[in-house]
C-alpha cells in the first residue's frame, strides 16, 4: 500500500513530463541525434567516384580520410584561420571594451559603434570585405598596392587566408566586445580602488585587476570564437570559394563547398563531418576542463 | 465559500514521514479542536514544519492519517483540502501587484472578477493594506509583505490556516505588534489557526494550545499556561522559559531517584539555608539580575528582581527550594514523575 | 609610470582621439559599402569614399535583380516561425527538468546536454537528405522545422526556473494552481527577461544563417536573405557596386533591430559567460 502509493508518486508527473520534453526531444533527435549517428555509420561506405554504389567494407575508410593529404590540407587551414582568427579577435575585443569602459561623456555612441558588427551576418560582412579587397574597384585595394592590385589579396595564395581571417576578425568584433563589455562590468569597483590606493599604475591595474578578473569571460568568448572559426563556411564560400589552390579550404569547404573535389562523395563527406565533429569534440572537453580549472580563479 | 462546514478539526493519527530513511515526524497523533489556535513548537529539526506541510498537502506522509472535519485528505490536492498557508519568506507573486496578490486564490478557483476584487478589497482594509493595493511586492517594507500574504490567505476564509513561522523575518518591534494583530485575526475569523514556531515567547503569548515536538516526536500538548506550569518532560522544562529551568542531577537535594527541576524565579536566596552555592556570574538585565551559581558538580542560575540586592562573584550564598515549585523528572525516561 | 604623470586632460584627449580613430577604422567597411551601395554602377570608381552621384537605382535595381523582397519575406516567416518555437520549446522542456520529477531525468538531461557538442556543420550532409525525403526542399519546413528545439534554450530557462524559490511554487499549490496554471501565471512572467533575450537570439541566428539555406533552397523563390545575396552575388559577379547595394538592403533590417533591442542582446550573448 505504501510501496504502490510511493511509485504512484514516482510516476505522477512522468506523463506531464514526458508532453513537455517531446516536442524537444523530436526535434533534437531527429536533426541533432540521428544525423549524427547516421552520418558516423554513412563515413564508413565506400562510394565511386559518381558518389553511387555505397557499401560497407570495414571501417577503415576513415583512417584513409585522416591520412588523405586533402583532409591534412584542410585541417591545416582550419587550424590556421583560428590561430590568425582568435587571439587577435580577443585582443582587440577586450583592448576596445577596456577604452570605452570608463563612465564618459559620448561612451554609449562608442559602445553602439563597437558592438554594431554583430549586426552583420557572415554574408554580409564577407560581401563587404569582397568590395574592400576586390582588385578593380576595391578602396583598400587601391590603398595597398601590389599584390592587393594583382592578382588581388583573395586571389593571391599566400594572402587569401590571411585576408578572410581579417574579414572574419571584424565581423566577430561587435561579438567579443559586447561579452568583455558585461565582463568588465561585473568587476567590482572596490578591486579597481584598492589598487588605485596601493598605488598602482593604470597598465598595472589593468594586468594585475582587470585581466585575471576577466578570466572567465576571456576563457568564454574565446570557446565561442574557436568553435565558430572551425564551423566558419561562409567566408570561403563567399571571398575565396576555398581557392587559390586550396588554400582556404577549411573542413566545412571541403564537405559543402561548390568546388570541393568530394561534393558528390557522401560517404567521404559524412567522414570528413564526422572527423570535424571530433576536431570539435576534443577541443570542447579542453574547454569544458580549462573552465573547471579556473572558476574560482575568476571569483 | 468554504466545500465543507465551517466544522475545520484537524485530525493527526500516528502520523510519519521519513526522508530517504531519516526520520522527520515519528508517529505524531494530535488533536486539534475547531477554531483552535495550536502552535507547534520545537527546535529547528524537530519536525514541526513537516508536519504543517503535511496538514497543508505539500508533503504526502509515509503512513499514518490526516483528516480535516472528519474527511481524510491523505490523497487529497492541497486546493481541496480548504487550507491557505503563510510562508516564512511570504513567497508573494512578484510580478503581481498587491491587489492581484491577494485575488489570486479566487481567480482560481473561478470567482467572477468584480467579486474577487471586492473580496481582496475587503481582506486588504482589515490588515491595513490598502492604500498598497497598486504596488509591488518589491516596494513594500518587510512588514507589509507580511500582511499581503495574510491577506492572501485569509481572502478565502479557508478551514485551516497554516503558518510557518511568518514572524521570523521582522524586526523586534514588528514582532510583537503582529503577534497581537494575529491573535485578534484568530478570534475574528471562523478558521482553525495551525501555526510553527521555534520562539516560544510567541506560542506562550498566541497559542491556545501549543505542541510541543522534539526529534519528530510529540512531547507535550496543552495550554501554553499548563506546559509552563506542569512540563511533561525535561525537554519542555528546558525548552520554555527564559532562562531555563534548573534541572539537577539525581541525589543532589532530595534523597529520591529523581532529577529535579526548578525554575530560576522560584530559587530563593536564604543566608540560614544549608545548601551553600558559589557565586560565578551576575547579570544585571535591568528589571531583573541573573545569579549563576556553582552547586556541587552543576551550575544553577537564581532570578531576583531588579530590587532585591544581588550578591557579588566569589560570594558565598545559601539557595532555598520552595517544595511546590519542584518539578519531579523521572532519570530514565526523563518523563514527569509526580503526576 | 609616464601615464600616471601626464596631466588628466592630455589623457582624456589621448583616449578620445583613440577612441574616434577605431570608430573610423570599425565603421569604415560600412561606409564603404552604404557609399557604393548609392553609386550608379558607371561611377563605382569615383570618389569611393565620398557620396557623389547618389541614387537610388542601384539598390533598386538588386533588390529587383536579387529577387531580394520575396527573401526579405522569407526571412522574416522562417526567422519568426523559428524563435517563437524555441521560446515554446526551450519553456517546456525547462519547466519538466525544473520542476517535474520523473524516472530517467538526469539522463534525458544529459542526452540534451550532449546535443550541445554537435556542430551543426557536422549534420548537414545527413540533415539535407532527410528534408528531401520528407519533400521538404525549397519550403518554410524544410527552412525552419530543423531548428525548432534547441538546448542551449532549455538550459538558460531552466536555470532560471531553478532559482525561482521553492516556496512561490507551493504557494501556487495552495491557491489552486497546477502545473500548467504555476507555468502561465508565475514561471513564464517571471523569466520574461530571459525569455526576450532568448528570442532576439534565436531571431538573429536563424536570421544570419548561410550554410543551410544555400543548401536547401534550391529555387529562387525559396532564398532566404542570405541565400539570396550569395545568388545576387555569384550571378552579378561583375557588377560590384550592385551585390554591394544587395547587401545593403539585407544588412539594414538587422541593423535596425538591434539598436531597439540593444540590451536583450547583451543578455543574450552574455548568457553563457555569466556561468563561466
Amino acid at each position: 500500500m505504501t510501496r504502490d502509493a510511493a511509485s504512484r508518486r514516482r510516476w505522477r508527473d512522468a506523463p506531464l513530463a514526458l508532453a513537455m520534453l517531446a516536442p524537444s526531444l523530436i526535434v533534437l533527435g531527429a536533426f541533432v541525434l540521428y544525423p549524427l549517428a547516421r552520418a558516423f555509420w554513412l563515413g564508413h561506405q565506400r562510394c565511386d567516384p559518381t558518389g553511387a554504389n555505397c557499401r560497407s567494407n570495414g571501417w577503415d575508410q576513415y583512417l584513409d580520410v585522416f591520412r588523405s593529404e586533402e583532409f591534412q590540407q584542410a585541417f591545416g587551414v582550419t587550424f590556421r584561420f583560428a590561430v590568425l582568427t582568435v587571439p587577435v579577435g580577443l585582443a582587440l575585443g577586450v583592448g576596445l571594451a577596456v577604452l570605452a569602459d570608463k563612465q564618459l561623456r559620448g561612451m554609449g555612441f562608442f559602445r553602439t559603434v563597437f558592438s554594431s558588427t554583430v549586426a552583420t551576418s557572415v554574408a554580409v560582412a564577407s560581401l563587404m570585405w569582397f568590395f574592400l579587397l576586390n582588385p578593380s574597384v576595391g578602396v583598400l585595394a587601391d590603398w595597398i598596392g601590389g599584390v592587393a592590385k594583382n592578382p588581388g589579396l583573395l586571389q593571391d595564395e599566400d594572402t587569401a587566408l590571411w585576408a578572410v581571417a581579417i574579414s572574419s576578425i571584424w565581423a566577430n568584433l561587435g561579438f567579443t566586445f559586447i561579452v568583455v563589455t558585461a565582463g568588465l562590468q561585473s568587476i567590482p569597483a572596490d578591486l579597481y580602488e584598492s589598487a588605485y590606493v596601493d598605488g598602482a599604475s593604470g597598465w598595472m591595474r589593468f594586468t594585475n585587476v582587470t585581466l585575471p578578473m576577466l578570466g572567465p569571460t576571456l576563457l568564454f568568448a574565446g570557446v565561442v570564437l574557436t568553435s565558430r572559426a572551425f564551423q566558419s563556411y561562409g567566408e570561403f564560400d563567399l571571398l575565396t570559394g576555398g581557392g587559390p589552390n586550396g588554400s582556404t579550404t577549411s573542413l566545412t569547404y571541403l564537405v559543402y563547398g561548390n568546388n570541393s573535389i568530394i561534393k558528390n562523395n557522401s560517404g567521404l563527406q559524412a567522414a570528413v563531418a564526422v572527423l570535424l565533429f571530433a576536431v570539435l569534440l576534443v577541443l570542447s572537453l579542453a574547454q569544458i576542463r580549462g573552465v573547471e580549472r579556473r572558476v574560482h580563479y575568476g571569483n | 465559500m468554504s466545500y465543507c462546514a465551517p466544522v475545520a478539526a484537524v485530525r493527526l493519527t500516528s502520523l510519519t514521514k521519513t526522508f530517504d530513511g531519516v526520520m522527520a515526524v515519528d508517529g505524531v497523533s494530535l488533536d486539534i479542536a475547531d477554531h483552535d489556535f495550536m502552535i507547534l513548537l520545537g527546535p529547528s529539526g524537530c519536525g514541526k514544519s513537516t508536519l504543517l506541510r503535511m496538514i497543508a498537502g505539500l508533503e504526502d506522509p509515509t503512513s499514518g492519517d490526516v483528516a480535516i472535519g472528519d474527511v481524510r485528505v491523505n490523497d487529497v490536492e492541497p486546493k481541496e483540502r480548504d487550507v491557505a498557508m503563510v510562508f516564512q519568506s511570504y513567497a508573494l507573486y512578484p510580478h503581481k501587484t498587491v491587489q492581484a496578490n491577494i485575488e489570486f486564490p479566487l481567480k482560481v478557483r473561478g470567482v467572477a472578477k468584480m467579486e474577487r476584487a471586492e473580496e481582496a478589497r475587503r481582506a486588504a482594509a482589515t490588515l491595513g493594506l490598502t492604500e498598497f493595493l497598486d504596488r509591488k511586492p518589491g516596494q513594500l517594507s518587510g512588514g507589509q509583505r507580511q500582511r499581503v500574504a495574510l491577506a492572501r490567505a485569509i481572502v478565502r476564509r479557508p478551514a485551516v490556516f497554516c503558518m510557518d513561522e511568518p514572524l521570523s523575518n521582522l524586526d523586534a518591534k514588528l514582532r510583537g505588534e503582529t503577534r497581537a494583530e494575529l491573535v485578534a485575526l484568530h478570534a475574528r475569523l471562523a478558521s482553525t489557526f495551525v501555526y510553527v514556531t521555534h520562539d516560544q515567547v510567541e506560542a506562550m503569548t498566541m497559542g491556545t494550545h501549543v505542541a510541543v515536538m522534539s526529534r519528530g516526536r510529540l512531547e507535550q500538548v496543552g495550554t501554553p499556561q499548563e506546559v509552563y506550569a506542569r512540563p511533561a518532560s525535561v525537554f519542555v522544562a528546558q525548552f520554555i522559559g527564559t532562562p531555563p529551568m534548573n534541572v539537577l542531577p539525581v541525589g543532589v537535594v532530595l534523597d529520591r531517584n529523581v532529577l529535579v527541576g526548578i525554575r530560576p524565579e522560584h530559587l530563593e536566596l536564604d543566608p540560614s539555608s544549608t545548601v551553600r552555592t558559589t557565586v560565578t556570574l551576575v547579570e544585571h538585565l535591568g528589571h531583573e539580575t541573573l545569579v549563576h551559581a556553582r552547586l556541587g558538580d552543576t551550575s544553577v542560575v537564581v532570578r531576583l528582581d531588579a530590587i532585591e540586592a544581588a550578591p557579588s562573584v566569589g560570594d558565598d550564598v545559601g539557595l532555598t527550594f520552595p517544595e511546590q515549585h519542584l518539578h519531579l523528572f523521572d532519570p530514565e525516561t526523563t518523563r514527569r514523575v509526580d503526576g | 609610470m609616464a601615464t600616471s604623470t601626464m596631466p588628466r586632460g592630455w589623457r582624456l584627449a589621448g583616449r578620445y582621439t583613440l577612441l574616434i580613430v577605431l570608430t573610423i577604422v570599425v565603421l569604415f567597411p560600412i561606409w564603404v559599402m552604404l557609399v557604393g551601395a548609392l553609386k550608379p554602377g558607371n561611377k563605382v570608381l569615383q570618389d569611393p569614399l565620398l557620396p557623389t552621384h547618389v541614387t537610388f537605382d542601384t539598390l533598386r535595381e538588386a533588390w529587383r535583380d536579387g529577387n531580394l523582397g520575396r527573401a526579405l519575406v522569407n526571412s522574416t516567416i522562417v526567422a519568426l516561425i523559428v524563435t517563437v518555437a524555441q521560446v515554446v520549446t526551450a519553456v517546456l522542456s525547462a519547466y519538466a527538468f525544473a520542476f517535474l520529477r520523473f524516472p530517467g531525468r538526469t539522463f534525458v538531461f544529459g542526452v540534451f546536454l550532449a546535443t550541445l557538442l554537435v556542430p551543426f556543420e557536422a549534420t548537414v550532409v545527413v540533415n539535407r537528405s532527410t528534408v528531401q525525403d520528407l519533400g521538404w526542399l525549397n519550403s518554410y519546413q524544410g527552412l525552419a522545422v530543423p531548428f525548432l528545439a534547441t538546448a542551449f534554450g532549455t538550459f538558460l530557462v531552466r536555470q532560471v526556473f531553478l532559482t525561482l524559490p521553492k516556496d512561490l511554487r507551493e504557494a501556487a499549490r495552495m491557491d489552486g494552481l497546477g502545473h500548467l496554471g504555476f507555468l502561465r501565471e508565475v514561471a513564464v512572467p517571471l523569466a520574461r527577461p530571459t525569455l526576450g533575450a532568448l528570442a532576439l537570439f534565436g531571431f538573429l541566428s536563424t536570421w544570419n544563417q548561410y550554410l543551410w539555406p544555400t543548401t536547401i533552397s534550391t529555387d529562387d523563390d525559396w532564398n532566404t536573405v542570405q541565400s539570396g545575396l550569395r545568388a545576387l552575388a555569384q550571378a552579378q559577379i561583375d557588377k560590384p557596386n550592385l551585390v554591394i547595394a544587395g547587401t545593403v538592403i539585407v544588412a539594414l533590417p538587422i541593423f535596425v533591430i538591434l539598436l531597439v533591442f540593444q540590451r536583450q542582446l547583451v543578455r543574450g550573448l552574455t548568457a553563457g559567460a555569466v556561468k563561466g
